[in-house]
């Protein structure tokens, strides 16, 4: 199978006269781990319900796993995992029987529901109520049950916010070991770490898409540089260079002051001008995708009217 | 037909209510609880006087004492003859239909016997299945139809003003001979009841999985439009089965309500009954967006159901404007079919009519619904 696993072309939607998605196109090759990003609101969550067939997009047009996403979008539905933003399974239902639900729904046979419980090793809390579960079970159950009909996309919408470090890790070698057998999938996300696990990413803001690459080339593509000015008065050297030409952030990390900005040359003068009046040496380092976002950000913010 | 209905998915989903329905305490109890609270509470304390009630007069020798008779009754208030000349037979349906409350019959020797001064009689036969028609209208009969004659005696005068005297008013009190309110409230209770529990609860149906944030899990999984409203709204055709049965027990047990017909042709009636409403119930959980607004919305349609179906007030007593506003509530129609089959014996050709109008509105809502329902979230 060559044809891409998603291949959408200008989504546009708009609630009102609010454009939450603007011309976005996106293009997932299947086996491939996408990782869409943007900050709260930036039409993350809107994009994916256009793209899994739960939003008719006003303008633009797309398949995904072949089909019409204007046309199709029962078939969508049925070969297409979602899971949600906000948990919604039945809280008043057992996870066993939250599983058989979804097995009946998509005509699974009957020992799915005791595989799949196996498989995510939920067996033994198969009879707890579904709202009964702390979030990190709550994030296993709607995995399992998102991915129990073999989909052959998995769309997952925001699914470690709310998740500790150490569920997070297993849920991100779930996704990989799972990738590693075919499964396309697209994680939203704003988590740094988690945008770096994926195999491309894509960087939404006010409804525009702004970037898309490999990490690399999404970091390469800002065009932005990065001293650290270690040691000194950092507190008096942030004041000072906040605002100077050629500085678009300035950032404390730990003892350290990360200077960012898009002109080398003007970012480089300042730093070393700040360093000397506040005793701190200047170290020229690699520049952070988080780095890159807030730039991203700052600049789309600029951008609304 | 697997794209639009699998069997398979529409037991799940049922299933998945059922299991739902059973974890959610309060509400399971307040189902079972409402129907014999409402059934005590309403059972004994209604009671009521209305006017202006449809009549139809069977009058084969239209002389000047039937048409002084007529204005007289009509004078009293209580009767209006809807129907002022018919035949026996007529008659007869007319009241087993329930669009007349009363039947005044004139025998055709009526006019001669007056004027020879012999007993007359007239009779009056009465739709006492709801009591509170019968009494006040029944009550002033005597008086008011000899004083009828005596005023229209004039120069025959002697042999008729002892007729007057000698008039013989006979009143048939039909379905309900006693006159006991009961009889009429109880099973319009059942009616009350059903409806109560049955829109509401199916109001919150869809509203429910809004609010928890299930639906966008629901709507992202292969199902169909119909199988979610099936799925929602079967399993309470069981509670309305249980409902039924406390309902019918303590109508014969604690009021001693009779039931003369068929109890298979009440469970016909009941059964499109409850599917009219569970749908209609659906349709508000279509239209509001949170659980609250489909509270105010079945509200809303309660209370002139309560009000102008019949079973507060005796629908013929009601104006023109409020009968048609009536006849747009299923109520309405089941009222007449389930009075019609518990007090008076109704075959299934006597409460065709309300059974069709019930099959209409549950089609109506069903294709109402659907039509609301969005398979996605715009």
């Amino acid at each position: 199978m060559t044809s891409p696993a998603i291949a959408v072309t200008e989504l546009t939607k708009r609630f009102g006269s609010r454009t939450v998605v603007d011309r976005v196109s996106i293009t997932v090759q299947p086996g491939e781990i996408v990782g869409f990003l943007g900050p709260n609101g930036s039409g993350k969550t809107t994009t994916i319900r256009m793209m899994c067939g739960l939003l008719t997009p006003d303008a633009g047009s797309g398949r995904v796993l072949g089909h019409d996403i204007l046309r199709n979008q029962s078939a969508i539905k049925r070969e297409v995992g979602y899971m949600t933003q906000r948990f919604s399974f039945y809280e008043d239902l057992t996870i066993a029987e939250n599983l058989s639900f979804v097995a009946g729904v998509y005509g699974l046979p009957a020992d799915a529901v005791s595989e799949t419980l196996e498989d995510l090793g939920l067996t033994s809390r198969r009879a707890q109520l579904a709202g009964s579960l702390s979030g990190g079970w709550k994030q296993r159950l709607a995995l399992a049950a998102c991915i129990m009909h073999r989909p052959k996309l998995l769309m997952l919408d925001e699914p470690t916010a709310g998740v500790d470090p150490k569920a997070r890790r297993e849920f991100w070698d779930e996704i990989h070991a799972r990738a590693a057998t075919g499964l396309t999938v697209l994680v939203s996300t704003h988590y740094m770490d988690e945008a770096e696990r994926c195999h491309r990413i894509n960087y939404i803001s006010y409804g525009k898409l702004i970037s898309q690459g490999t990490v690399a080339e999404v970091i390469a593509a800002a065009g932005l540089v990065t001293v650290i000015l270690r040691g000194g008065r950092t507190a008096e050297a942030q004041e000072r260079l906040t605002g100077q030409p050629g500085v678009d952030q300035v950032a404390h990390w730990g003892s350290d002051l990360h200077v960012i900005g898009r002109d080398g040359p003007a970012l480089r003068r300042a730093a070393t001008a700040v360093a000397i009046a506040t005793g701190a040496r200047v170290i020229e380092a690699e520049t952070s995708l988080e780095d890159v976002f807030i730039q991203l950000m700052g600049a789309s913010t600029d951008n609304m009217p | 037909m697997t794209n639009f209905l699998s069997l398979r998915r529409l037991l799940t989903i049922i299933r998945k209510e059922a299991v739902q329905m059973r974890r959610d305490r309060i509400t399971f109890a307040m189902m079972l609880g409402v129907p014999l609270m409402q059934l005590l509470l309403f059972g004994f304390a209604i009671n009521n006087d209305p006017k202006g009630l449809p009549a139809a007069l069977v009058a084969p020798a239209q002389d000047r004492y039937s048409r002084a008779l007529v204005s007289a009754l009509e004078l009293t208030g209580y009767y209006r003859f809807t129907h002022p000349q018919v035949t026996a037979a007529e008659g007869e349906r007319l009241i087993a239909t329930g669009q007349v409350s009363f039947v005044v019959t004139v025998p055709s020797d009526f006019g001669r016997k007056v004027m020879r001064g012999e007993h007359p009689q007239i009779l009056i036969e009465a739709d006492a299945t709801d009591p509170a028609v019968a009494s006040g209208a029944i009550g002033t009969l005597g008086t008011v139809a000899a004083q009828a004659l005596l005023r229209e005696s004039g120069t025959e005068a002697e042999a008729e003003a002892s007729a007057a005297q000698k008039l013989d008013v006979v009143v048939h009190r039909r379905y309900n001979p006693e006159g006991i309110t009961q009889y009429n409230i109880v099973p319009g209770l059942l009616g009350v009841i059903l409806q109560m529990t049955m829109v509401m609860m199916t109001a919150m149906a869809l509203t429910r999985e809004i609010e928890r944030g299930t639906m966008e899990n629901l709507l992202s999984m292969p199902v169909t439009p119909i199988e979610v409203m099936l799925g929602k709204v079967l399993p309470f055709f069981v509670v309305g089965a249980v409902q039924v049965m406390v309902v019918l027990t303590a109508a014969k047990t604690i009021f001693g309500v009779p039931f003369v017909g068929s109890l298979w042709l009440l469970m016909l009636g009941v059964l499109v009954f409850v599917m009219a409403l569970v749908v209609l119930g659906y349709v508000f959980s279509t239209l509001a967006r949170t659980q609250m607004q489909a509270m105010q919305l079945t509200f809303f349609y309660f209370l002139p159901s309560i009000l102008l179906s019949g079973f507060m007030f005796p629908f013929r007593g009601m104006p023109t404007w409020a009968q048609w506003i009536g006849e747009t509530l299923p109520l309405t129609h089941f009222l007449r079919l389930i009075r019609g089959v518990m007090l008076k014996g109704a075959t299934l050709a006597d409460i065709a009519q309300p059974l069709l109008t019930l099959t209409g509105f549950a089609v109506f809502f069903s294709l109402l619904a659907l039509s609301r329902f969005r398979q996605t979230l715009d």
